[in-house]
C-alpha cells in the first residue's frame, strides 16, 4: 500500500509538472517585455490596443447570441421529445454527435460553398449575413455540449408531472416551457452556456475563413507580429477559460440536484 | 358510446406545439449540418463542367495529399495513444491512489479548463515554454548545458506538435475515463485480495480488462479530436506544416489545389476518417457501458 501511494504521488507530480510548467513559462515570458526587469508592459500594450477591445467585444457579442440561439433551438426540442416523442431521441443523439465527427473546418467549407453570395441564401454576401452564418456555425459547434447539459438537466426533474400540474392550472405549452421547465433546469443551461462561451470566445478557424473580426483571428495576427503580447494573451485566455469552467463548478455546487455528475 | 371513448382525453392544440418546438432543431440541423456536408459530397463527385466523376477521389492519392493525411494520422494517433495512456495513469493515481480528496476535485476542475484551453493561446503558451527563447529551453541551456534545438528538437515538428496536443488530449482522456475508473468497485479489489491476488494480478485480470473498452473508445474520440484540429497547428507553424487540415485551410482560403472538386474530396476524406474513429468509439462505448452501474 505504501508503494502504491508513492507511485500515485509520483505520477501526479509528473503530470502536474507537465501542466503547470507551460503556464509558469508563459507567465514569465509575458513579463519580459521591458529589458532587464520584469514588468506588465505586455499586458498594458495588449489592453491599449483598440483592435483587442474591438475583436474581444465582437466575440463576446457573438458568444452571447450563440448561447441564446442555442437555448432556443435545444430546450424546446429536448422537452417535447422527452415528453411526447421519445422515438425521436436516437435521432437527436445522432445529430448532436455529428459536430464531433465532422471537423469544424469541413463544416465551414460546406457553408462557404453552400451559402456564397450567388446562392439562394447568400449569407456570405453581407456582413450581417456572415455574422448570422458565424453564429449558426458556433451553435453547431456547441450543440453536443448544450444538448447534453440540457438533457441531463431534464433527466433530473419530473417533466411529465410538472407539465400536468401546469396544464391543470391552465398554462399553455409556451408558458410551461418558459416559466416552469426553464427555471428548473437553469443551472444545467448555464453550465452549457459557459462551456459554449469558452469554446466560442477564442475560436479561430471558422471566424478566420468567414473573414470576421473575431478574437481568434486577432490572436493569430498578434502571434505573427509581436513577441511578448502573445504570451500575455495566452495568460488572459487561460484566465477566461478558467473563469467559465469555474462558474460551471460553482453552479453545480449551488444546485446539486440538477448538476450533471462529472466526477 | 361512440368513438370518443377510444380516443385519449384530447389535449387541445397538441400537434402545433410539438411541431413548432422541434422544427427549429430540425431546420437547424438541416441547414448547418446535413446540407453543407451533402453539398461537399456532391462537389467531391463533380468535375469542373458539372458532370459526375470519381477523378477527385483518385486525385487524393497524389504524393502531397497522401503525405498530408499520413502526417495528420500519425500526429493524431501519437497524441491520442500517449494522451490516453498518460491520462489513464494520472486518473488512476488520483482516484485509486488514495490521494487527498480535495486534490482530486482540483485535478478534475483543472482538466475541464485544460481540455478547453486549446487553439491559438495554447500554441502561444508552448512557444513561450519550448520555443527558441522559451523558459524551459533557456533553463535547460544555461543550467544543464543542453541545447534543445541543437540536439534536434523543434517545436514546429511532429513531436513538437504532439507534445502540444497532449495538453488538451490528456485532460480530455481524464474527464472521459474518470466515470469508468469510479465504476471499479472497491469490493472487487478486496475480493481479489481475499483470494490471494497481488495488486498486479488485480489490475492484470480484473481492473484493466474492465477499463479496456472505455480506454479504447476514448482513444478514438481523442484521435478524431486531434485529427480535425487546426488552430494550434496554424498558430504554431503557420502554413508550413503539411497536415491535412492546413492543406484544406489553404484550399478554402485560396483554392491552393486549384480544383474545388479535389478540395471537397479532401474534406470528404477527413469525414470518412473521423467517422471511422467515431464508429469504433460508439461500438466500443456500448460494450463498455455494460459494466457501468
Amino acid at each position: 500500500m505504501k508503494a502504491n501511494k508513492f507511485w500515485a504521488w509520483l505520477v501526479f507530480a509528473l503530470g502536474a509538472a507537465y501542466f503547470i510548467v507551460p503556464l509558469l513559462a508563459t507567465f514569465e515570458f509575458s513579463l519580459r517585455m521591458r529589458r532587464g526587469t520584469y514588468s506588465f508592459d505586455a499586458y498594458a500594450s495588449v489592453f491599449a490596443d483598440p483592435a483587442f477591445a474591438a475583436s474581444f467585444s465582437y466575440s463576446v457579442v457573438i458568444g452571447l447570441v450563440t448561447i441564446a440561439v442555442g437555448i432556443l433551438v435545444v430546450v424546446p426540442a429536448v422537452y417535447f421529445v422527452r415528453l411526447r416523442m421519445p422515438w425521436l431521441r436516437p435521432f437527436m443523439e445522432f445529430i448532436t454527435l455529428l459536430p464531433l465527427v465532422i471537423p469544424a473546418l469541413v463544416l465551414v467549407y460546406g457553408y462557404i460553398r453552400l451559402y456564397n453570395s450567388s446562392s439562394i441564401i447568400p449569407f456570405t454576401g453581407s456582413a450581417l449575413g456572415t455574422d448570422i452564418l458565424l453564429t449558426g456555425a458556433y451553435v453547431t459547434l456547441a450543440l453536443p455540449y448544450m444538448y447534453r447539459a440540457v438533457d441531463n438537466g431534464m433527466r433530473t426533474i419530473d417533466i411529465a408531472t410538472l407539465t400536468e400540474a401546469a396544464q391543470i392550472m391552465g398554462a399553455n405549452q409556451a408558458q410551461i416551457v418558459a416559466q416552469i421547465i426553464l427555471p428548473n433546469i437553469l443551472v444545467a443551461i448555464l453550465s452549457g452556456a459557459f462551456l459554449t462561451f469558452a469554446i466560442v470566445i477564442g475560436e479561430f478557424t471558422i471566424a478566420s475563413l468567414l473573414n470576421r473580426p473575431a478574437f481568434g483571428p486577432y490572436l493569430v495576427g498578434i502571434g505573427t507580429n509581436r513577441a511578448y503580447e502573445p504570451a500575455a494573451l495566452a495568460i488572459i485566455s487561460f484566465i477566461i477559460t478558467w473563469g467559465a469552467m469555474g462558474m460551471i463548478n460553482v453552479l453545480g455546487r449551488f444546485a446539486p440536484h440538477t448538476s450533471a455528475r462529472t466526477d | 358510446m361512440n368513438d370518443t371513448t377510444t380516443s385519449p382525453p384530447a389535449p387541445p392544440r397538441r400537434i402545433p406545439w410539438d411541431t413548432l418546438a422541434v422544427a427549429p432543431f430540425v431546420i437547424f440541423a438541416v441547414m448547418f449540418l446535413f446540407l453543407p456536408t451533402l453539398s461537399l459530397v456532391g462537389t467531391a463527385f463533380t468535375d469542373r463542367t458539372g458532370n459526375f466523376t470519381v477523378d477527385n477521389i483518385g486525385g487524393l492519392f497524389s504524393d502531397q495529399i497522401v503525405a498530408a493525411y499520413w502526417i495528420s494520422i500519425r500526429i493524431s494517433g501519437a497524441s491520442a495513444i500517449l494522451g490516453a495512456l498518460i491520462g489513464l495513469a494520472i486518473t488512476l493515481a488520483v482516484i485509486r491512489g488514495r490521494l487527498p480528496a480535495p486534490l482530486r476535485s482540483a485535478v478534475m476542475t483543472f482538466s475541464g479548463v485544460a481540455s478547453n484551453f486549446a487553439g491559438v493561446p495554447l500554441a502561444f503558451a508552448f512557444i513561450a515554454t519550448l520555443g527558441r527563447l522559451g523558459l524551459v529551453t533557456i533553463i535547460l541551456r544555461t543550467l544543464f548545458g543542453l541545447d534543445l534545438y541543437r540536439s534536434g528538437f523543434n517545436l514546429l515538428s511532429f513531436w513538437g506538435l504532439t507534445l502540444t496536443y497532449l495538453y488538451f488530449q490528456i485532460p480530455l482522456m481524464m474527464l472521459t475515463i474518470a466515470p469508468a475508473v469510479d465504476g471499479l468497485k472497491k469490493e472487487w479489489n478486496e475480493a481479489a485480495q481475499m483470494l490471494g491476488a497481488s495488486q498486479w494480478q488485480f489490475w492484470r485480470y480484473v481492473g484493466l480488462p474492465i477499463l479496456w473498452p472505455s480506454v479504447l473508445g476514448t482513444l478514438s474520440l481523442l484521435f478524431a479530436n486531434a485529427f480535425g484540429a487546426i488552430a494550434t497547428a496554424w498558430a504554431l507553424t503557420g502554413s508550413n506544416l503539411n497536415i491535412v487540415t492546413v492543406l484544406l485551410y489553404n484550399q478554402i482560403r485560396g483554392d491552393a489545389l486549384q480544383n474545388p472538386g479535389l478540395g471537397a474530396a479532401l474534406a470528404l476524406g477527413m469525414i470518412v476518417i473521423t467517422s471511422l474513429a467515431n464508429v469504433i468509439y460508439l461500438v466500443v462505448a456500448n460494450r463498455a457501458e455494460r459494466w457501468m452501474k
